[in-house]
């Protein structure tokens, strides 16, 4: 009776270590992400306030980045995000989701067993990889066809961008397509519908909501890719972009490219930067999960 | 289940390994003050040197100079040196005046500079070379042509006597040293600054790497920088070799100077001026893209 009470309180006393141990783990996330918004919204939000502040619409809508002048304006680089992340998209999602209908739907097994681990190997090459085969093989091919004299520019930042999100794309839609019940597929078939009507009208619509939440994932890892773009953007620091040939700045490369060096005003300015790709990755995340919540149970219903 | 958590405690054990390992890299940090007194050691140097040196002015000799301040501590625990960032002219001011021990100066001294007992101890060169990709037939430019294709009044080939060819103006980030010496050594502020048709590359080696990729690209890098796959153009007729630096016929080239008060200085010093030139405080200045004094 006293051993099994003693081997009771030892397993209690382990449960709880084993309970502290997930509550630190989870813990340590929480705490990791409000010291980077904290930190980084203080810093950012800072030249705005107080004596000599900085006007927050010059910073918004200015489109002259000269920290020797004091001039700081990031208008060229939410435009050239904005589109570079677009253009990736437009690209990119058409792509992936009919990379995953091949996979889940169509293609034999033994193909599949090629192009399935091919794309994910897409997602673990580093992104200074992307950067060196962008500037190695994109710049000089694009250098040839463009109307400009060189290659660096929004459209070498868009080709680049759609190979780096096709595995999330990818990924994400086949799990979702292979969600879809097999009953679906059968009644449609059943029905007399061609194998490329059965795709379209039936699978696609039930796996429309984890499609979704691929493009909006793949909108986050767009517009936050750096070191990548960093390389073949060819990062004028200010002039907006007229067409897809002209070299941009993005708000990530912004970043990167002074951070090390910078003081005082500059570095502040930086974090500003900062502040307003943090806004937009916020505003991904809060369309994902309002998605997830309406189109959630699509699928099983 | 034990195989997991203690991997998992093993997971945390590195992580904060890897946080204890990474405090005290140099990151170029906001603040241009280094100041290294380290008593918790006593190694025993030969003759003990004990003291304080306070160094003020160019910034561009930060880098090298935070080097060397601690190589130097690290051989004389007892030793402080503050160096200040402050800019050459102060620099130079500051030894006149006394209120610093040493000046550090990436420009030789003007004639209204000098003064009694001043004097003067080069322990680098800075060099730049202008790149363009082997295919461009221009082979020289001067001073004023860079000054022009930089601030954007020159921006064709053809005005510089090459193929009638837009040219691709090719800069570093705004915070480089390369970048601050070059444009002072063009005189760009006389300009409105930079052409924002500029392309901007991060590092020596991004720049090299665009030039060598355009026909029609201009960049300017280090001279370790230069090899087969870019032309280093003349500058004024002068070829861009180490020896023209320290002959300073090469006019994209500037000394790193120590400026100091002779009887003004001690023993630390001088010892840290004989360090600066000895085979230690030359490898500082290699490493980061310096020309060697000797």
């Amino acid at each position: 009776m006293e051993q099994q009470m003693e081997r009771n309180r030892v397993r209690e006393v382990g449960e709880r270590i084993v309970e502290g141990i997930f509550f630190l783990s989870a813990f340590m996330g929480v705490i990791s992400a409000l010291a980077i918004i904290v930190f980084v919204f203080y810093k950012g939000l800072h030249p705005f306030f107080g004596e000599n502040a900085y006007s927050f619409v010059d910073f918004i809508f200015g489109t002259t980045w000269a920290p020797g002048k004091n001039t700081y304006g990031i208008f060229q680089m939410i435009v050239a995000s904005v589109f570079a992340t677009g253009g990736a998209i437009i690209v990119g999602v058409p792509i992936g989701v009919l990379t995953a209908i091949f996979i889940s739907q169509i293609a034999p097994k033994p193909l599949v067993k090629i192009i399935e681990p091919t794309v994910e190997l897409l997602a673990g090459i580093p992104s200074v990889l992307y950067g060196a085969f962008g500037l190695g093989v994109v710049v000089p091919v694009i250098q040839k066809i463009s109307p400009r004299i060189y290659g660096q520019s929004m459209f070498a930042v868009i080709i680049v961008l759609t190979i780096m999100i096709l595995p999330t794309i990818v990924t994400l839609s086949k799990s979702a397509l292979d969600a879809v019940p097999a009953s679906y597929k059968e009644a449609s078939l059943g029905l007399g519908a061609s194998k490329t009507e059965t795709i379209f009208k039936a699978i696609l619509p039930a796996a429309k909501s984890g499609i979704l939440s691929a493009t909006v994932l793949g909108i986050g890892r767009a517009i936050g890719e750096t070191m990548a773009v960093m390389l073949i953007a060819g990062n004028p620091e200010s002039g907006m972009p007229g067409s897809i040939w002209d070299k941009v700045r993005l708000l990530t490369t912004n970043i990167a490219i002074e951070m090390g060096y910078a003081s005082g005003r500059q570095q502040e300015m930086l974090f500003a930067t900062g502040v307003v790709l943090f806004s937009f990755i916020m505003l991904i995340n809060f369309i994902l999960i309002r998605m997830s919540k309406k189109l959630g149970g699509n699928v099983c219903k | 289940m034990r195989k997991k958590i203690l991997s998992i405690l093993l997971a945390g054990v590195m992580m904060f390994g890897l946080v204890g390992c990474g405090g005290n890299s140099d990151s170029g940090d906001a603040s241009k003050e280094v100041n290294k007194s380290s008593d918790e050691t006593k190694t025993s140097a030969p003759a003990e040197l004990s003291g304080t040196i306070s160094i003020t002015g160019s910034t561009s000799v930060e880098k090298i100079l935070n080097e060397m301040i601690n190589e130097f501590c690290a051989i004389h625990p007892d030793v402080t040196i503050n160096y200040t960032g402050s800019g050459s002219s102060a620099g130079i001011k500051d030894t006149i005046e006394k209120t610093n021990n040493i000046g550090a100066s990436s420009r030789e001294l003007k004639e209204e500079e000098q003064a009694d007992g001043l004097k003067t101890e080069a322990f680098a060169y800075d060099g730049i070379a202008v790149v363009v990709n082997p295919k461009c037939g221009v082979s020289d430019i001067s001073l004023e042509q860079l000054q022009g294709i930089y601030s954007g009044k020159i921006t064709n080939w053809k005005e510089l006597g090459g193929e009638d060819k837009e040219i691709f103006v090719v800069s570093r980030e705004e915070a480089s040293g390369t970048r601050s010496a070059f444009e002072e050594l063009i005189k760009l502020e006389e300009t409105d600054g930079l052409t924002s048709n500029a392309a901007v590359s991060q590092g020596n080696g991004p720049v090299q790497l665009a030039v060598a990729g355009n026909e029609c690209a201009i960049g300017y890098v280090s001279f370790s920088y230069i090899d087969d796959t870019v032309k280093a153009l003349t500058v004024e007729g002068i070829e861009p070799t180490v020896e023209n630096v320290k002959s300073k016929t090469y006019a994209l080239s500037r000394p790193f100077l120590f400026v100091y008060l002779e009887g003004e200085i001690g023993d630390i010093e001088k010892e840290f001026l004989k360090f600066a030139l000895s085979e230690d405080g030359q490898k500082c200045v290699e490493t980061h893209n310096g020309i060697r004094i000797d």
